[in-house]
C-alpha cells in the first residue's frame, strides 16, 4: 500500500516504537527562540545535562525583541526598553554561549523571525523532522519537512536527547482544486479552509496540502499555508517536495552543496504521498471560489469573504453558536449582518511569521504605491521579517513606498502579531493585521484584530476600511 | 512534577469553547525566565479589571467580581470544567504552569488541542476528555447552589459524578504511568540511549548532510 507524505516523514524517524502507540522520533533541527527556552536550559542545568547534538540546534531572538529602529542601532540589548525583556533576551546569548549552541543574534542581519531565518538559512531542508518551542513551526513542513511546535518541556527532552516522545497522528489531506483567481494568496486559502473546517477541524492530524492552487505557490505561498495548519488544529502542516521546493533551497547557507546535493535531491523527490496513499481524512476545495478573505471574530475559524456579512444569531445552530458569537460581537464591537466592507480600521499591521516575507512585502507595497494611509488609520506598522527581507526590501525601494505613504518601517521581529514587545493594538482599537490570531487581547489588551492578507492589509491601510485589492487604484 | 493519583476537588465551570493559550496566560507574562510565579495572572484579562501594569504593585489591582475564580462560591477549586478545543493556539507551557500554580490540577473538556494536552502531562496537570453530554450535566450541576464536587482517579481511569455514577476516560498508557509516577520522561529516554545512537548512525549514513556543522 502506499504512503503518505507524512507517512514517509515519520517512518524515515522512528526510532522506536512501543506497544502502546508511544514513540521516540529523531529530530534532525531544533530551532530555539528567548521564550520558551530559559526554563529548558535552566532544567539541563538542574539535572546536570547536556545537549546532545549541538549541531541540529540554531537559537534567534525574535518574540521580545524591539522593532524600533532607533532602540535597535544601539548596541547589544542596551536599547530594551523594558528591564524583563532585557534579561530574557541576554538569557538566551548566555544560554547559548554556556551550551555551545549556534546562535544568530540580535545584531546580525540574519536576525529575524525564527520561521523566516529558517528557511531563508537552509537551516530548514526537505524530508527534516523540526521543532521549535511555537506552534507555528508547522511553517516548515513547507518543505516537505515534519514539522511542528512543542512546548519547553519538550524543549528540553529534545535539547537532552534528540528525540520526541509522541505518537503518530492522522492522515488528513485539503485539495486545494483549480486556480485560484488573481489576487487571492496563500492566506485567504488558509482562513478559507480554516473557515470551513473550524479551529479544531484537524486536531490530532498531520495536514497534507494538495492540489494545482497548493502547486502554483511559490515557496512563501506554501509557508503561509502551512503556518496556518495550527490555527485549523493540525500541529503540522506540509507540502510535498517538487522542483519549486529544490529552486528555493539551493544554495542557501545552510543546504548541502555538490555531492550531497545530489544525493538529498534525489531522496527529497520521494517525498510526495503514492498515488494510492490512503488518508484518515480528505478534503476537496475549489480554490476557483475563494475570494479575499477577513475574520470578523475572536477565532480564525470566524471568517468570511470581503463580500461578505457578519454573521446574525439567526445563522447560528444552536445555543453555544449563539452564545459565542454573541461574545465575539460584542469584544469586536462590530453588529450583527454589517458588510465587512463597512468596517472601519484604526490601526494596520503587515508582518508576522504568517506574512513577512519578501513576497508579502512585494504584494503590499503594489497596493500601497502611490497612495497615502487613509485619515482614520491611526499607525501602519509594516514590519519584514528578517534582516534580510528587510535589506531586500530596501534595495527594492519599497520601503519609501511605505514611509511615504506616512507608515512606519520597523526593524525585523515577531511585534505585534502577539505584541511582547511595545509594538500593541489600544483597547477598543480595530487593526486590519497579517498575523496569524484574532484571540481577545492577542495584539494587546482590548485590541480588536481582523486577520487579512498582506494585499488586503495595505488595502485597508490607504482606504481605511476593509476593500478588495482590485479596487484600489493601481498608481 | 508532582504525581497525580487520585484527587478530589470544586469544580469551576467555564463556559465557552476555544479557550486558548492567550486568554490563560497573557503574552506579557512570558517575559520571564523562571517556571515559576504564574500563578496570579492566570486568565488575567478576565480575572481583572484593570490592564496589567509592571509597574503598579499586584495588589492594588481590581479582580473582576463577575469572573468565577474571583467568586467566593469556587474558591479553592482545583477542578476546570471547559468546553471543546480547550488550549488551542500558542504552544506556551506556561499556560499549564499557571493553571497549575494557580491550583488547578485537572481539566476536564470534551476535547483538548494537541500541544497544551502534551504539556499539561509534563507538568502535573491532568486533561480529561469526556463526553458533550456528561460536560452538559457537569456545567448544570456546577451552576447551581453549592456546586459540584468531583473525585478523578487515574489510576482507575475514572471520575466519579456527584450523584455517585462513575464515568471513564481514556488517557495515553505512557503519559499516564509518567503522570501516575511522576516521573521524568528525559530519564526514560536517555535509558534508550543505545535505540538513539544506532538510529544516529544509520541516519548519517543515509542522510550526511544532515549532520553537517553550523557554520554561521
Amino acid at each position: 500500500m502506499g504512503r503518505t507524505l507524512y507517512d514517509k516523514l515519520w517512518d524515515a524517524h522512528l526510532v522506536d516504537q512501543q506497544d502502546d502507540g508511544s514513540a521516540l522520533i529523531y529530530i534532525d533541527r531544533h530551532l530555539i527562540h528567548e521564550v520558551t527556552s530559559p526554563q529548558a536550559f535552566e532544567g539541563l542545568r538542574l539535572a546536570g545535562r547536556s545537549p546532545r547534538r549541538l549541531n541540529a540546534n540554531v537559537a534567534v531572538p525574535d518574540h521580545n525583541v524591539s522593532t524600533d529602529p532607533s532602540e535597535r542601532a544601539l548596541e547589544g540589548y542596551s536599547g530594551v526598553a523594558d528591564a524583563t525583556s532585557r534579561v530574557q533576551l541576554e538569557t538566551l546569548n548566555d544560554n547559548c554561549n554556556d551550551f555551545n549552541i549556534p546562535l544568530i543574534d540580535l545584531a546580525d542581519q540574519r536576525q529575524g523571525i525564527v520561521h523566516i531565518m529558517g528557511p531563508e538559512q537552509g537551516a530548514t531542508l526537505p524530508g527534516m523532522t523540526i521543532v521549535c518551542g511555537d506552534s507555528h513551526t508547522s511553517t516548515h513542513g513547507a518543505f516537505g519537512a515534519l514539522a511542528h511546535g512543542i512546548g519547553t518541556s519538550e524543549v528540553e527532552h529534545v535539547l537532552a536527547t534528540q528525540c520526541l516522545l509522541t505518537k503518530k497522528m492522522d492522515n488528513f489531506r485539503v485539495v486545494l482544486d483549480r486556480e485560484a483567481q488573481p489576487g487571492v494568496t496563500a492566506k485567504d486559502l488558509a482562513l478559507a479552509v480554516i473557515g470551513q473546517i473550524g479551529t479544531a477541524g484537524a486536531t490530532g492530524c498531520a495536514l497534507e496540502f494538495a492540489g494545482s492552487a497548493v502547486r502554483s505557490l511559490t515557496m512563501e505561498g506554501r509557508m503561509t499555508l502551512c503556518n496556518m495548519a495550527i490555527e485549523a488544529g493540525a500541529r503540522a502542516g506540509m507540502v510535498a517536495v517538487d522542483q519549486v521546493t529544490l529552486d528555493y533551497v539551493k544554495s542557501r547557507p545552510m543546504a548541502p552543496t555538490g555531492e550531497q546535493w545530489e544525493m538529498a535531491k534525489t531522496y527529497w523527490r520521494t517525498l510526495h504521498s503514492d498515488a494510492d496513499a490512503v488518508f484518515d481524512r480528505e478534503l476537496v476545495i475549489d480554490a476557483s471560489a475563494i475570494e479575499p478573505q477577513v475574520t470578523w471574530g475572536t477565532s480564525p475559524e470566524m471568517v468570511t469573504s470581503i463580500g461578505g456579512t457578519v454573521p446574525t444569531l439567526d445563522d447560528m445552530h444552536d445555543e453555544a453558536g449563539r452564545k459565542s458569537l454573541e461574545r465575539a460581537l460584542d469584544y469586536m464591537g462590530l453588529q450583527q449582518g454589517m458588510k465587512l466592507s463597512d468596517i472601519p480600521v484604526d490601526m494596520v499591521f503587515i508582518g508576522s511569521c504568517t506574512n513577512a516575507r519578501i513576497e508579502d512585502m512585494r504584494a503590499a507595497a503594489a497596493v500601497v504605491r502611490g497612495h497615502k494611509k487613509a485619515d482614520n488609520v491611526e499607525r501602519v506598522l509594516v514590519v519584514p521579517g528578517s534582516g534580510l527581507v528587510k535589506a531586500q526590501a530596501e534595495a527594492e525601494g519599497l520601503d519609501k513606498v511605505f514611509t511615504e505613504a506616512g507608515m512606519e518601517w520597523r526593524a525585523p521581529g515577531c511585534s505585534m502579531c502577539l505584541a511582547m514587545n511595545a509594538d500593541k493594538v489600544e483597547p477598543g482599537k480595530r487593526c486590519a493585521s497579517t498575523s496569524n490570531r484574532n484571540f481577545e487581547g492577542r495584539q494587546g489588551f482590548g485590541g480588536r484584530t481582523h486577520l487579512v492578507s498582506p494585499a488586503m492589509a495595505a488595502a485597508a491601510a490607504v482606504t481605511g476600511r476593509f476593500t478588495h485589492p482590485a479596487h484600489v487604484e493601481a498608481l | 512534577m508532582e504525581a497525580f493519583r487520585v484527587r478530589s476537588g470544586l469544580v469551576v465551570p467555564l463556559d465557552r469553547a476555544n479557550v486558548d493559550t492567550d486568554l490563560i496566560i497573557p503574552k506579557q507574562f512570558l517575559k520571564s525566565i523562571k517556571r515559576t510565579g504564574f500563578g496570579p495572572n492566570l486568565f488575567d484579562e478576565l480575572r481583572y479589571l484593570d490592564p496589567f501594569d509592571e509597574a503598579a504593585p499586584s495588589a492594588t489591582r481590581q479582580p473582576n467580581p463577575d469572573f468565577l475564580l474571583n467568586m467566593p462560591r469556587y474558591e479553592g477549586a482545583s477542578i476546570l470544567l471547559s468546553r471543546e478545543n480547550f488550549g488551542c493556539g500558542s504552544s506556551r507551557e506556561h499556560a499549564v504552569w499557571a493553571l497549575v500554580q494557580f491550583g488547578i490540577r485537572c481539566v476536564i473538556a470534551p476535547s483538548f488541542a494537541d500541544i497544551f494536552k502534551n504539556n499539561a502531562f509534563k507538568s502535573g496537570l491532568l486533561p480529561v476528555e469526556l463526553d458533550e453530554g456528561v460536560v452538559d450535566r457537569l456545567f448544570q450541576q456546577s451552576g447551581d447552589g453549592e456546586g459540584v464536587n468531583l473525585t478523578i482517579d487515574l489510576d482507575t481511569q475514572q471520575v466519579t459524578l456527584p450523584d455517585g455514577a462513575l464515568v471513564d476516560f481514556e488517557v495515553d498508557p505512557f503519559k499516564r504511568h509518567c503522570l501516575l509516577e511522576g516521573l521524568d520522561d528525559i530519564g526514560i529516554t536517555l535509558q534508550r540511549e543505545d535505540a538513539i545512537t544506532a538510529f544516529e548512525r544509520n541516519h548519517q549514513r543515509t542522510q550526511p548532510w544532515l549532520f553537517n556543522e553550523v557554520k554561521l
